[in-house]
């Protein structure tokens, strides 16, 4: 059973054990992780689980003989992106646990199962079934399967070489955005979107009381004036 | 290394299904973020997965590029649940009705 399984996974009988044991722990270490960003309910463990997820994919692109990637993975997205999701949950105090068991719309939750299940089943069918070379292949290098950054770095740097500057544009254009979008807005008095609804019931104390605070010096005076006047 | 690519392919469909059913069902902003996360890193495994097959290194340069649109995507998308929250103290999906006349 084991064997014929392994040799259902192996191609060509190239593939050992070890391959196949650790393709199928690091499968199971994302799928499972997968679900749990699904399921939890505390936003944090999702974050957590995100990481797990990620692990288990930069294992899998070692397993592949992409090294440069799974550094990559691990910097990028364990390292910056999550820590990112992890402060931003922090930072907003949304880290309490969510009632995830009712359902806001009704019927739902089935109506997405079924739509997954539906474009699932299609994917794999394509997966299997389709022939996956369309194209001229080598338009950026040959992948030999070896480890391969210097391959990697080359086509980066030649063939991709304009994306990769419009990549700097995109970063500086998203840090940009990022500081306006989480500015303070500048707390101008006549700011006709800002939230006014807790100094609305103050509204209408806040006349009167200008109007007795000038009013009260004022009465001698105008009243000298009103005498003044009424003489 | 010689694991057949079809594994690859199964397991990144997979994941992209659970971060689909992820970005439907939950509510939570932050949480629906993480999914388009799984979804994103479904097709970078595709993307290697297919570079190994075809013996063709620019799928290796795209998961590259996806992962720097990833970050900047992360970030700008943040920066709005940010200034969301500032106005409306929630990070449910559901609360963010404000085009609505």
């Amino acid at each position: 059973m084991t064997t014929a399984l392994i040799e259902l996974v192996v191609q060509g009988g190239k593939a050992t054990i070890p391959d196949v044991g650790v393709f199928a722990v690091a499968a199971a270490i994302i799928v499972a992780g997968a679900i749990g960003v699904v399921v939890a309910r505390n936003p944090v463990h999702s974050a957590l689980m995100l990481v797990m997820t990620l692990f288990g994919v930069a294992v899998m692109f070692v397993l592949q003989q992409a090294n440069f990637l799974a550094a990559v993975q691990v910097i990028v997205y364990a390292g910056a992106i999550v820590v990112l999701f992890l402060f931003v949950i922090m930072f907003l105090g949304v880290d309490t646990q969510e009632d995830i068991a009712k359902e806001p719309l009704r019927g739902q939750r089935a109506l997405a199962a079924a739509l997954v299940a539906i474009g699932m089943t299609g994917l794999l069918l394509l997966g299997q079934v389709s022939k996956w070379t369309t194209g001229q292949p080598h338009v950026a290098g040959s992948d030999t399967g070896a480890p391969n950054v210097n391959l990697l770095g080359k086509s980066l740097y030649t063939t991709y070489l304009f994306p990769f500057e419009a990549t700097s544009a995109l970063l500086i254009i998203a840090v940009v955005g990022a500081v306006v979008l989480a500015r303070r807005p500048p707390a101008t008095p006549d700011m006709p979107d800002m939230p006014a609804t807790p100094d609305m019931p103050d509204m209408p104390d806040m006349p009167d009381t200008s109007e007795v605070a000038v009013a009260t010096p004022a009465v001698p005076i105008t009243g000298a004036h009103d005498a003044g006047v009424d003489a | 290394m010689s694991i057949n690519a079809s594994w690859y392919l199964a397991l990144s469909v997979v994941l992209f299904s659970i971060g689909a059913l992820g970005v439907l069902v939950r509510r939570n902003v932050l949480i629906m973020f993480m999914c388009v996360e799984l979804m994103l890193n479904a097709a970078n495994l595709a993307f290697v997965s297919f570079a190994r097959t075809l013996h063709d290194i620019g799928g290796q340069v795209l998961v590259f590029f996806v992962l720097v649109v990833a970050a900047a995507e992360v970030v700008v998308g943040l920066g709005i649940v940010v200034a969301i929250f500032r106005r409306r103290a929630s990070a449910n999906a559901d609360d963010l009705h404000l085009m609505k006349g």
